[in-house]
């Protein structure tokens, strides 16, 4: 008698262990650490504009209690509490917030900190178009709604598919420079920006061998002699000025884009907002005569 | 050193050295192109269709710019050192380099500013400016602050503080722009570095205008300098007007780190460590010591332009790296044999 009763109180333990366990959540962050979250946070922080996009396009907007300087998509979240930047995050006004879940980047100085005060800090990288669609799913099942990140991306997915199909026949192939900083550093093929390009069937004037974001010598540029010139309008104005790039054949003969620095923004975050960003990228080829 | 060499053949030896390093640089320059390091690529591309594109336009008047700039910061720094007699003086100690990168960062925060914290006519006229002339205006403003806030250049003290509590309050000011306008901070970055990538015939013109006003300027007064070692009451007692010749040093450096900043934003070391190169090799009286360690400033800065550009081809190092990394180890070997000899 005595064995049965206490044989079904196992039983119920470990039924009730394992229901426990079913409900909890663990992954792996880009950093290796294991995360355990009993229940889907409630009180997010972000410290990338990237990650703030990524919460917000997953349906999760209202959880986020603050975001990073730089974060101005959507509208939305700019009625939210400023915590400064990855270098210097504010970290009194963090932890003030009870935040269940801190999002930041590998850089981010302010995760040790952040740690040892007892907050989870979930530390994602995105590099590229593989690394969006790896951190939209981790991101997604940790905010309990796992089944969101493969409709974000596809989303992605289609309007990349969209913008490619929009681009003029007669330029596919042409090698494009993407200038990133007028140091002058440049978008080369191995970045996500040179995905996107190579998305929308254009080929990188910067080698993948170069790495994602070299810093050239300029007379690489010319040498190279890009058929389209890619930059923030201000950069792309100032080009011509430069020693022996007025005869560089794209700016000639006007092959290039210039986007306005809050167009460009777009363009250089590695978020849900690639499609957008291959949209206007495909705008502005259209246009191309 | 080995032998007992007297301290006029260390001079000649120093010249000769210089010289024939700055030749050898000046080749290598052109040589020393996105494709590497190669005498084979140069004659390759002097004879293709690009000549006079990538080896006159580009390749000539950025070799020639790097030592022109590399040349002023020695000088500038050669003055710095004689005027405070002080061997860690170097020339943006007069809030020169915070004015100019305060300058740099209006001008690349404007049109974010614009409508906010000021007009939009301010805010064009700022952009139209250009980078380049509001670098050299910061530079000046950031010394005649400097000067006002000392009240002329009558005491040495004074100046060196008033210098650096200007470059404090200014490079407060800049980092309260960016973090206004926070699109400013990349371009900020790139200027803090330094670049000698886009230097153009252009600018080497004004380099080399700077250079032929700057240089006799301080030669003039080389002997000053001199009588300064001894202490300013025995330079006095020699009969030479301080204040004078002190605003005309002080005005002679703002000149000269003005045009190097504009043209290449802060290259660090140069300036500091050329005149101890110099010293370290030969001493001697201002007047030559002023002339080599502009020739050992330009020596130094072309190098590192030459392997910034041909380490990592068609990447480039940063050139501010190299010229720490050179210029100081070359110093710590030279304090290291010195200890020995």
């Amino acid at each position: 008698m005595m064995t049965r009763v206490w044989r079904l109180w196992l039983r119920l333990v470990v039924l009730a262990w394992c229901a426990q366990a079913s409900a909890q959540t663990t992954l792996h962050d880009d950093r290796g650490v294991a995360f355990t979250l009993a229940a889907p946070p409630r009180r997010i922080v972000s410290l990338l504009p990237s990650l703030t996009e990524s919460v917000c396009a997953l349906g999760s907007c209202d959880r986020l209690v603050g975001v990073d300087r730089f974060s101005n998509w959507p509208a939305r979240v700019a009625g939210l509490p400023r915590l400064g930047g990855l270098d210097d995050a504010l970290i009194e006004r963090i932890v003030a917030l009870k935040p269940d879940l801190v999002l930041a980047a590998p850089a981010a100085r302010a995760t040790d900190r952040l740690e040892a005060l007892g907050i989870k800090v979930l530390v994602l990288e995105s590099r590229d178009h593989a690394d969006v669609r790896r951190t939209l799913g981790l991101l997604a099942q940790a905010l309990g709604t796992p089944a969101e990140a493969e409709v974000v991306w596809s989303r992605i997915d289609a309007a990349l598919n969209a913008a490619s199909a929009r681009v003029p026949a007669r330029l596919r192939g042409l090698r494009v420079y993407f200038e990133v900083d007028p140091t002058p550093y440049a978008a080369g093929a191995a970045s996500f920006i040179g995905q996107t390009l190579e998305r929308l069937g254009l080929a990188n004037a910067v080698p993948r061998e170069l790495g994602p974001f070299p810093k050239l010598n300029p007379e690489f540029v010319l040498r190279a002699q890009p058929d389209i010139v890619m930059a923030e309008r201000r950069a792309l104005a100032d080009m011509k000025r430069r020693p022996g790039w007025a005869s560089l054949r794209a700016l000639q003969t006007a092959q290039t884009c210039g986007f306005e620095s809050s167009r460009y923004e777009l363009l250089v975050r590695p978020g849900p907002r690639m499609g957008e960003a291959a949209q206007q990228l495909a705008d502005c080829l259209g246009a191309l005569k | 050193m080995s032998l007992p060499t007297s301290d006029h053949a260390r001079r000649r030896r120093l010249v000769i050295g210089l010289g024939a390093c700055t030749a050898f640089l000046l080749l290598a320059g052109m040589a020393a192109g996105s494709e590497g390091w190669s005498l084979g690529a140069l004659l390759q591309t002097l004879n293709g269709p690009d000549a006079t594109l990538i080896v006159g336009e580009i390749r000539a008047p950025r070799t020639l710019g790097a030592w022109l700039t590399g040349a002023l910061l020695g000088l500038a720094g050669a003055v710095a050192q004689g005027l405070f007699r002080n061997p860690l003086a170097d020339p943006y100690l007069l809030g020169s380099a915070s004015g100019a990168s305060l300058a740099v960062v209006l001008v690349l925060a404007a049109s974010a500013l614009a409508g906010h914290g000021i007009g939009l006519a301010t805010a064009d006229g700022l952009a139209r400016f250009g980078l380049v002339g509001a670098a050299f205006a910061g530079a000046l403003l950031g010394a005649g602050v400097t000067l006002l806030l000392a009240r002329g250049a009558e005491q040495t003290t004074r100046l060196l503080l008033a210098g650096v509590v200007v470059g404090v309050v200014l490079s407060a000011l800049s980092d309260i722009v960016t973090s206004a306008a926070p699109d400013a901070l990349r371009g900020k970055q790139a200027f803090m570095l330094g670049s000698t990538g886009f230097l153009g015939w252009g600018a080497c013109g004004v380099l080399a205008a700077g250079l032929a006003v700057v240089l006799p300027l301080s030669w003039r007064l080389a002997r000053a300098l001199d009588a300064l070692t001894l202490g300013e009451d025995s330079a006095r007692s020699l009969g030479i007007r301080l204040s004078r010749v002190r605003l005309a040093l002080v005005a002679a450096l703002a000149l000269a780190t003005g045009l190097a900043v504009s043209q290449t934003g802060l290259i660090a070391f140069v300036g500091l460590v050329s005149p101890h190169l110099v010293r370290r090799f030969a001493p001697a009286p201002h007047g030559f010591t002023l002339l080599a360690s502009a020739a050992s400033g330009g020596a130094l800065l072309l190098m590192s332009d030459v392997l910034a550009r041909s380490l990592v081809a068609p990447q480039e190092v940063p050139v501010g790296v190299l010229t720490a990394l050179l210029g100081g180890g070359y110093l710590l070997w030279l304090l290291q044999r010195r200890r020995f000899a």
